[in-house]
């Protein structure tokens, strides 16, 4: 349990556009153990997905580029790897969930035979064996084998969603990547499949990542959570770390506030103030200071270090800087 | 609905010509003395000016057409395919130059392209066949670019990559079968294009040669007596027509059932 199946340091990635280049990911540090689950959390445009796609190296062509960094996957540097070793990892040791199930199968191919796609291409198993396996994992989502000759657009979108994870789980891979995987179901489909997701994860220890901007889903699902903000991780903790600790990144502060609470008898939200910096522009200082409620003169001059809180808990704030701090540069 | 008719009315002589008519006897031997012969229970459509069978050689002609068009329209939506599906699917310098090509080879009309490549390559069913497959590819190559392009961008294509598929495998699996829309409605409209110019290379004379029976041809060969025997003429015309005609309908019945734009 204790070798580290992840290893993301200071990963820099740059999109190039007509308008300029954009600064998506600005040095991003993530450790991941092999059945563990790490939420990254974060707004749209926090450079979540970025992330994700690095490590499968699927960025857009010619337009975006892991500038700096490097990612360790069970040791092996996979920044440096060919295309073609690269294939090879995509699907056998870490697959992906899209967003949109209703977008990412085929829609002319029944589904049975995309799930056995990924198994064709990684293993060596026969025409049965292959067939056998499909069975097992639309069993496993929780479908019937029997619909496997079935067409996507005859599923519901909660199905479509267990189909799409059929196939990242049909190698058992190492790692899953799952890009806000229940945003586009309903919260009664989202918990079975966040639940399927889990007891799957268990069975097959599979390391995850889950991208989300639901801090109820990662409550619920998540081991250690890293919320990201304009390319920066902010905070890096436990789920104990994040939901319990009085020590926060004013940011977490201003997420956790801009979400509605039940049992308390309030009728105004508190929203973050103003919008995340354009990615365009490369900020100096700290790049939540402009809409800070606790920035100071520094933090508009100087770009904070990861600041040690407690054992697994890291904030990238000043306002965390004391004596025993961890001054890792970002 | 009309245009599957005609179409297998036309398929079926074309299939069925030797069942009707001695290709020998009937098509290609001449019988002088029977030239210009009345429609008689014999000869349903009587006799060209070298007494020869027209019924005959009008089935025959229809087989001999639908063979050089479905084989020109088959190769060059292959070629098609493999080069504007590389093109749109890998982009780049690759991309940019072919379709630069291609527009030089849009920028000439069809038939005068074939002339050209008949002309240096002499008349000869095979040439012939070249020279339209050559000016049918450019139009397919820029049918099958955009819808790939298209196709290209989807969820799927991405979730394909994901799951380590070749760049060959998912063209040929996931991307080619969701844009093989547009590209059937473009074969068949080509179809009847190439029909076309199939006949008007005969007519000209650089079609296939006599004394192969072919509508071109001969309408040609039977201009001369148009003014005493318009018959001669109307037949082989009417034929091209009616399977012209047939043909492009199917091709707008397929556009309006695979374009959901046009639906209302």
């Amino acid at each position: 349990m204790d070798s580290n199946l992840l290893e993301i340091k200071d990963l820099c990635v740059q999109y190039k556009t007509h308008n300029g280049t954009v600064y998506a990911v600005n040095g991003v540090n993530l450790t991941l153990q092999k059945g563990e689950t790490l939420g990254l959390v974060g707004e749209t445009g926090a450079g979540k997905t970025t992330t994700a796609l690095s490590i499968l190296r699927l960025l857009p062509d010619r337009i975006g580029e892991i500038k700096s960094g490097s990612i360790l996957l069970d040791g092996e540097e996979i920044t440096k790897i060919s295309e073609a070793e690269m294939r090879n990892i995509r699907g056998n040791k870490v697959s992906m969930i899209f967003q949109d199930p209703m977008t990412s199968l085929n829609p002319i191919l029944p589904v049975g035979q995309q799930i056995g796609e990924a198994v064709l291409l990684h293993t060596d198993l026969n025409k049965e064996e292959r067939e056998k396996r499909v069975d097992e994992m639309l069993t496993a989502v929780g479908l019937q084998p029997s619909r496997k000759n079935e067409y996507p657009h005859q599923f519901s979108g909660g199905m479509k969603q267990r189909i799409v994870i059929a196939i990242a789980l049909a190698c058992n891979p190492e790692l899953l990547l799952a890009d806000e995987p229940t945003t586009a179901l309903d919260v009664t489909i989202q918990s079975q499949v966040l639940q399927m997701m889990n007891d799957l994860k268990k069975r097959f220890n599979t390391g995850m990542i889950l991208i989300t901007h639901d801090l109820g889903v990662v409550a619920q699902t998540c081991d250690k959570v890293a919320i990201m903000y304009a390319g920066h991780i902010v905070e890096n903790g436990t789920v104990q770390d994040i939901y319990e600790s009085a020590q926060h990144h004013p940011y977490t502060v201003g997420l956790f506030h801009s979400i509605p609470e039940m049992n308390k008898d309030s009728n105004r939200l508190a929203p973050i103030p103003g919008l995340m910096p354009d990615p365009m522009i490369r900020q100096e200082g700290c790049s939540f200071s402009d809409r800070c409620p606790k920035c100071s003169e520094r933090c508009r001059r100087e770009k904070p270090g990861n600041y040690t809180v407690s054992n697994s808990h890291t904030i990238s704030c000043f306002l965390y800087e004391q004596g025993d701090a961890d001054k890792e540069e970002i | 609905m009309l245009g599957l008719i005609l179409f297998l009315i036309v398929l079926f002589f074309a299939i069925a010509a030797p069942v009707f008519a001695d290709y020998e006897n009937e098509a290609i031997k001449q019988n002088v003395y029977e030239k210009f012969a009345p429609p008689s229970r014999e000869h349903l459509l009587g006799m060209d000016a070298y007494g020869r069978d027209l019924f005959a050689r009008i089935i025959f002609g229809a087989r001999l057409s639908l063979v050089i068009s479905l084989t020109t329209v088959g190769a060059s939506m292959v070629l098609g395919c493999l080069i504007g599906s590389l093109c749109a699917y890998y982009g780049g310098w690759l991309d940019a130059i072919t379709m630069r090509i291609v527009d030089i080879f849009l920028a000439l009309p069809m038939t005068l392209m074939a002339v050209t490549v008949v002309a240096a390559l002499g008349t000869s069913t095979t040439n012939l066949i070249i020279a339209l497959t050559i000016s049918m590819i450019p139009p397919f190559v820029r049918i099958v670019r955009s819808a790939v392009l298209q196709v290209k961008g989807s969820d799927y294509i991405e979730a394909a990559v994901a799951y380590g598929s070749k760049d060959m495998r998912i063209i040929l699996t996931h991307v080619l079968p969701n844009a093989i829309g547009p590209i059937i409605v473009q074969a068949t409209l080509n179809l009847a294009s190439v029909l076309l110019s199939v006949a008007a290379l005969g007519f000209i004379g650089l079609g296939v040669p006599s004394p192969q029976p072919e509508w071109g041809t001969m309408l040609a060969e039977s201009k001369a007596q148009m003014r005493y025997h318009p018959w001669q003429v109307i037949i082989p015309g009417v034929a091209v027509a009616i399977t012209v005609l047939s043909i492009n309908l199917i091709g707008d019945g397929l556009r309006d059932a695979l374009d959901p734009k046009l639906k209302n």
